[in-house]
């Protein structure tokens, strides 16, 4: 079982760590690069998949050199035992189409996976095209919203529990063949409830954590020219979004109005009641 | 979301009908940390599962463990570079001192702690325990097995009535040949098997203890030892309001272990604090040539208690049913030589017995006699004998029994009891070194008490100096502890709350005092109908895990789940 998963850095929006210029415009230079938080879930769920089928997994990045950090932090969390990162001046400012056109050739570059997993979207971008874009361009059936995984190597098939328009209430149980192309949804929670999976995963993080030393031994580095991509369908040349304007990321009103009430007043308790009942149905 | 493992598929093993393991041992203590390497390097597939985030995370002990030439195992013998890697330092010097009006009467102890010693180390069980379940874990790895922390066992699996496996809370029930319950002193197997109770407060003592920081130069400065050099000493006389039990103090390489150990029926019958007790020996004179002074502050690294079992009146004869193998404190196998306290060892023997045992059986093709060949291993080896001796079930359990408890604590007390100390000092030492006699001991008011304080007072030389060690308040012990709360899932679970049922837990809870709100137990008036009830209620949220109110209160007590609850650094 060969499972590759993809990632992405993106800016470290934690209070505090982002820089923006004077036009509110975020600057990359100066705020740190972190492990997209929504692919956490796809690398528990390819986590989950060694464990209980062994196999290799391998990370996957498109991004400037310099990103071995979060190489590294997606080596530690999912155990992988190799780290791709498709990386070229020629590549910079893609769109989420020209990425996936990108990642799904370094995909195809690497052999062919049994399973492919990303997270549900980036905390930049948002768009949740990039996975399903990939998985469009590798021809291979798709998955989203997944929280629940259980594969049969020997029948090559996978069950997968999914919310339903991404809604927790209503889940549904799909089945497909592999190669497969899983979008892991936060909701997705790994299970290990047998000692052999946890002794299993142990071992693979003690092994994990050696190699994440080291990382840069195991990171394989390719350029347009490897993944042999005519520059002009990558890249911005590639990117056929039109961005027709930038709004600068709205502030936090700094000062809301805000009225005390005294809790222990009846009346205006009354009043706050009357205020929110108009809300009350979700609106 | 709440209801996620229902979203989850099923895991193969549960569809299967549960996973299996030639042998499961419960607990990473020394029990169980020799039985898996016993197992495991005869080729038994083991699996170890112990509760904590780490082994060790959830142990206490005074802090001495003895290596006894007659003891079948040892765990240097078991695991090589164990006293270089896991211990603190080599015990050299041990003393009792008898506290009393003032004055103080040192004994030394050194013929008894010698006897049958192959060597004494300091400990603390976090690190201890933690580098042997390492090692463990390598070995079991290697027979097919391996050693999983945050696991807690909550129960036997029962196939037509016979054990056939344990199940958790983390994990899917497991089958095994083997089941060794290393569990500790509040065994929820040993309880489940119908093996053990935790009814009478009189087979249990109570143990409280703080870690102190100082530095090694410090440490050998102050009692004068090199580094390879360690000191025990015991403390008994008039510190501790009439409770049965001393006190203790150990040299770690660059700590402190300094603790009490009481009755558990002495402490609730007389409404003691245990926090309080182990800080009159803190603050007492004598010990202030020990502490860090006003120039370096006293600095408390770890507040800590737990309860342990009294072998000369709980050890289980036959501590095994079907495939289930009780071994350590789980079966009640810790003993109290009079002052001296040894638990790990006879744990660590234990567990190296019972894994002998159901190899040979295994071996025979009789896996279902492992019990039966554990229970006469422990009886031929002498280790059953040195648990539960029969002199003492002959003169101390007499001895025990009211009126000549009186008669004796009065003689000893009496002018004529003093003129015989004064006499007989040497005698008085003499008694205190011997092993034979200290097994015969009686538990009563006089061992603990009364000799020593006739002893401090007719013998004693005034005690010197000042103790400027200010201990930290229990609020403050309870604040340095590190816990993973487990909002919404108790582990306690209180039955009756009425005072007259549950109230002696608001005193001997460790962290729990009367007067004090920020404890597991509070004592609450509550006004209903005209009429005031006094009623107890139950915060698990600081809870050391101690199990002293699965004794004296009425509660369904249980362990926290994996991983969750207190975390000891020290132990
Ligand atoms: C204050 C004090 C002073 C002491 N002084 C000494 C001394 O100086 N020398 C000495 O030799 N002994 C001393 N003892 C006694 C000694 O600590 C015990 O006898 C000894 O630890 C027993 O070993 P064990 O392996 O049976 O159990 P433990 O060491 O208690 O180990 C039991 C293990 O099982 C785990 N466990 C429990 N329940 C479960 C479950 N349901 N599922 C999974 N895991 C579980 C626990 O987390 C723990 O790691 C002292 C004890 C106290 C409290
Ligand atoms: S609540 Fe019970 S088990 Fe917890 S510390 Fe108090 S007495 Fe011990």
């Amino acid at each position: 079982m060969h499972t590759v998963v993809m990632t992405k850095g993106v800016p470290d929006f934690r209070e505090g760590k982002v820089a923006f210029d004077e036009d509110g415009h975020l600057e990359r230079g100066n705020t740190p690069t972190v492990m997209n938080p929504n692919d956490e879930h796809a690398l528990r769920a390819a986590l989950q998949t060694r464990v209980r089928h062994g196999g290799r997994v391998s990370v996957m990045s498109m991004g400037p050199p310099g990103y071995e950090d979060v190489l590294q932090e997606a080596m530690e969390s999912v155990y992988a035992d190799d780290c791709y990162l498709v990386s070229d001046k020629q590549f910079a400012a893609a769109d989420t189409w020209a990425t996936a056109i990108t990642l799904a050739t370094a995909i195809e570059h690497l052999g062919e996976p049994d399973l492919v997993f990303a997270g549900f979207k980036t905390a930049d971008g948002e768009t949740g095209h990039t996975g399903p874009q990939t998985c469009w361009g590798l021809d291979i059936p798709i998955v989203t919203h997944v929280v629940a995984l259980d594969i049969d190597p020997e029948e090559r098939t996978l069950r997968a529990k999914r919310l339903v328009e991404g809604d927790i209430e209503e889940i549904e149980t799909v089945e497909t063949s592999l190669p497969a192309f899983v979008v892991a949804d936060p909701e997705f929670e790994p299970s290990y409830r047998t000692a052999r999976h946890r002794l299993e995963r142990k071992r693979l993080r003690e092994e994990a954590r050696e190699r994440a030393a080291d990382i840069d031994e195991h990171v394989t580095y390719w350029d347009h020219e490897e993944l042999n991509l005519d520059p002009d369908y990558v890249g911005l040349d590639g990117s056929p979004t039109i961005v027709s304007s930038v709004d600068p990321i709205p502030r936090a009103p700094a000062e809301r109005e805000a009225t005390e009430v005294d809790p222990t007043d009846p009346e205006a308790l009354g009043e706050v009641v009357e205020e929110l009942t108009p809300h009350a149905g979700g609106d | 979301m709440s209801n996620m493992d229902e979203v989850g598929f099923d895991s193969s093993a549960a569809v299967d009908g549960g996973e299996s393991f030639e042998a499961v041992v419960v607990g990473g203590g020394p029990g169980g940390a020799a039985a898996a390497a016993v197992l495991a390097e005869n080729g038994v597939e083991t699996l170890v599962l112990e509760r904590g985030v780490e082994a060790g995370s959830k142990n206490v002990s005074g802090g001495l463990l003895y290596a006894e030439e007659s003891a079948p195992y040892t765990l240097d013998g078991l695991f090589p570079g164990f006293r270089d890697e896991a211990t603190e330092r080599p015990v050299t010097r041990n003393y009792m001192d008898n506290l009393a009006d003032g004055k103080v009467h040192t004994v030394d102890l050194g013929g008894v702690h010698h006897h049958d010693t192959e060597w004494c180390d300091s400990v603390l069980r976090r690190p201890m325990d933690s580098w042997v379940a390492e090692r463990v874990h390598e070995r079991t790895v290697e027979a097919g097995g391996g050693l999983l922390t945050g696991v807690r066992v909550n129960g036997l699996l029962r196939e037509g009535g016979e054990i056939v496996g344990v199940t958790c809370d983390e994990l899917d029930p497991i089958r095994a040949d083997l089941i060794v319950a290393a569990d500790g002193v509040n065994s929820e197997l040993a309880r489940d098997a119908g093996l053990m109770d935790w009814d009478e407060p009189e087979e249990w003592f109570q143990g409280v203890k703080a870690v102190v920081d100082v530095p090694p130069e410090e440490v050998n400065d102050r009692f004068g030892i090199d580094d390879d050099e360690g000191v025990a000493r015991l403390f008994a006389g008039d510190l501790f309001e009439g409770v049965r039990g001393g006190g203790f103090l150990y040299t770690n390489r660059d700590s402190l272990s300094i603790g009490t150990v009481f009755h558990l029926d002495s402490l609730a019958a007389e409404r003691a604090e245990p926090q309080e007790l182990l800080d009159a020996l803190l603050t007492h004179p004598h010990l202030g040539q020990w502490l860090p002074d006003e120039y370096d502050e006293y600095d408390e690294r770890e507040y800590s208690a737990k309860l342990v079992p009294d072998s000369k009146k709980v050890a289980h004869p036959s501590p095994h049913e079907g495939r289930l193998l009780l071994v350590g404190d789980a079966a009640g196998q810790m003993q109290a030589q009079g002052p001296i306290i040894k638990g790990m060892n006879h744990a660590v023997s234990a567990g190296g017995l019972a894994a002998e045992a159901y190899i040979e059986a295994r071996n025979r093709r009789q896996p279902e006699s492992a019990g039966e060949r554990y229970e006469r291993r422990l009886h031929d080896s002498g280790l059953y004998g040195k648990l539960r001796p029969r002199r003492y079930e002959a003169l101390g359990r007499f001895g025990e029994r009211e009126v000549v408890a009186d008669a004796v604590d009065d003689l000893a007390g009496s002018r004529l009891g003093r003129l015989g100390v004064r006499i007989a000092g040497g005698v008085v030492e003499r008694a205190f070194n011997s092993p034979f006699l200290l097994g015969a001991l009686p538990d009563t008011r006089t061992a603990y008490a009364t000799v020593p304080r006739v002893l401090a007072e007719e013998l004693g030389e005034p005690v010197r100096g000042d103790n400027d060690a200010d201990p930290p308040s229990l609020e403050e012990r309870i604040g340095d502890l590190t816990y993973d709360t487990d909002v919404g899932n108790p582990h306690i679970e209180l039955m009756d709350n009425s005072f007259e049922a549950s109230g002696t837990a608001v005193t001997a809870c460790p962290v729990s005092a009367e007067g004090f709100g920020g404890g597991c137990y509070r004592e609450e008036t509550v006004r209903a109908n005209g009429d005031e009830e006094r009623v107890v209620s139950l915060d698990t949220q600081p809870c050391v895990e101690c199990g002293t109110c699965a004794v004296v209160a009425d509660t369904e007590w249980t362990h926290p789940r994996g991983g969750k609850g207190v975390d000891f650094r020290q132990g």
